[in-house]
């Protein structure tokens, strides 16, 4: 299994470029807190928080929106038309390449 | 003031089980927590999730395991302040603590088991100009006493239970009431969903959807809010304003409490789980050490090996050994007393 590129760029405008596997059933909530950047995932996953909101700046087809997402989405603060959770984003091949910024805390 | 042995800051899963293992050891607990009920976010943000990783449940549902805890700990009489956040600690001079609510309630105990988790829960504010000069002045973010809204003009936005549950409720309570969210779906139980539908229908419910509450008016309190709906800003006068946007975590007060954190969470000593300050523990979610796991099962490891420690701090000197609870059974402090049933000897002729 191969790994993938993945450019995060953090609240103070850095830009992390990180690999990803893509055989550990992770999403881009624990590939960012695996590399200790300043993502809380409070609820652990369960799109119940919006902690791990990010801005998706490639042009990557995204997994489609679950309903939990878009309803978490509708309540979340500073969302815009590229916001997702990361946490419902899974890590697989066609994401090589992928960028992202991360949400501001709220 | 209320006097405990050990003072457990959090009625999380760590928390309440806690209870369990200092009743063996014959201390008592009291539990102080921010929210109005036990079982922290497992019973708050959770209840109806299942968790697969609780040793000897394959599957167990949040809200139940915390009923369960309670339950376990139910004969060793733990006390509880809840719906407050404890603010402040002060070390008195034989080394025990007082800590206080933010209402001013103080507790005085010998230990202080944080149990945190990842902090108390406070209201989501929403990104509204001014929001905070009209806090306490028409802005709440919990209802408290419905009977404030009797024949008021009341202002909801949020699109999740608590937003349903309240717009339905102070439908009969409130003179008008206007309910805002961003999009026309609600995550909310199906039945409130419907509940909501047929308000509006009636007329109890002004629904306002998918709008945005963007303004706040008025001079000494709020007057009136501006809704943005596709563009276009209507106002909308008020007497109250409810932003019900869920909860989320702050460490808050304890951070200011002289412990040593790192990335929001208090490290300690992993022989048993004490913090920089000697007779205050940390426990569960809200320690952090090398190799640290925010699971559940570890913060009863965690509260387990607390126990033991915070005996001997309690009780200078005193023997004890640790028991089996198969072997010496439980003695609750309410005079209860559960034991295995004792062994059949019988010759066989």
């Amino acid at each position: 299994m191969v790994d993938v590129k993945i450019k995060i760029k953090d609240r103070e405008g850095v830009i992390h470029e990180v690999l990803a596997p893509t055989d550990m059933a992770m999403n881009l909530m624990e590939v960012c807190k695996s590399y200790e950047l300043p993502v809380e995932g409070t609820c652990g996953g369960m799109a119940m928080c919006a902690s791990c909101q990010c801005y998706v700046l490639s042009n990557h087809s995204m997994s489609e929106m679950e309903e939990e997402e878009e309803a978490m989405l509708s309540e979340a603060f500073y969302v815009k038309e590229n916001s997702r959770l990361g946490c419902q984003i899974p890590i697989t091949p066609e994401l090589d390449g992928l960028e992202i910024e991360l949400a501001p805390e709220s | 003031m209320i006097k405990t042995d050990i003072l457990i800051i959090g009625a999380g899963p760590t928390g309440l089980f806690t209870v369990f293992e200092a009743g063996l050891l014959k201390l008592r607990c009291h539990l102080i927590d921010a929210l109005p009920i036990p079982g922290g976010q497992c019973a708050e943000i959770y209840p109806k999730k299942p968790i697969y990783d609780i040793p000897g449940f394959p599957e167990v549902l949040a809200g139940k395991l915390t009923e369960n805890l309670l339950e376990q700990g139910k004969q060793f009489e733990p006390g509880f302040t809840l719906g407050e956040r404890a603010e402040t600690i002060d070390k008195q001079e034989d080394g025990s603590f007082i800590v206080t609510t933010n209402k001013g309630t103080k507790h005085h105990a010998p230990v202080v088991a944080i149990a945190g988790g990842l902090g108390s829960f406070e209201p989501r504010k929403p990104l509204i100009e001014n929001i905070a000069f009209y806090e306490g002045k028409g802005v709440e973010y919990f209802i408290k006493d419905p009977e404030v809204y009797r024949g008021k003009k009341v202002v909801i936005s949020g699109g999740g239970d608590s937003a349903l549950d309240w717009a339905i409720f102070l439908a009969d309570v409130a003179s008008e009431v206007t309910l805002v969210h961003r999009r026309n779906e609600f995550r909310g139980a199906l039945d409130s969903v419907d509940r909501v539908q047929e308000l509006k229908v009636l007329g109890k419910i002004n629904l306002i959807t998918p709008a945005e509450v963007t303004k706040l008016h008025g001079e000494d309190k709020i007057k009136a809010v501006s809704v943005t709906k596709e563009g276009s800003e209507q106002i909308i006068e008020t007497d109250h304003f409810i932003p019900l946007f869920g909860l989320s975590p702050k460490l808050g007060p304890i951070a200011n409490w002289g412990l040593e954190i790192e990335k929001n969470a208090i490290k300690v000593d992993t022989f048993d789980y004490q913090t920089n300050i000697p007779g205050v523990y940390a426990i569960g979610d809200v320690n952090t050490y090398p190799g640290k796991l925010k699971l559940i099962l570890c913060g009863f490891h965690e509260a387990t090996l607390m126990c033991q420690s915070a005996y001997k701090i309690i009780n200078p000197g005193k023997k004890y050994v640790m028991k089996y609870t198969t072997v010496s059974g439980i003695n609750g402090f309410d005079g209860s007393r559960k034991e295995a049933p004792k062994a059949v000897v019988k010759a066989i002729v």
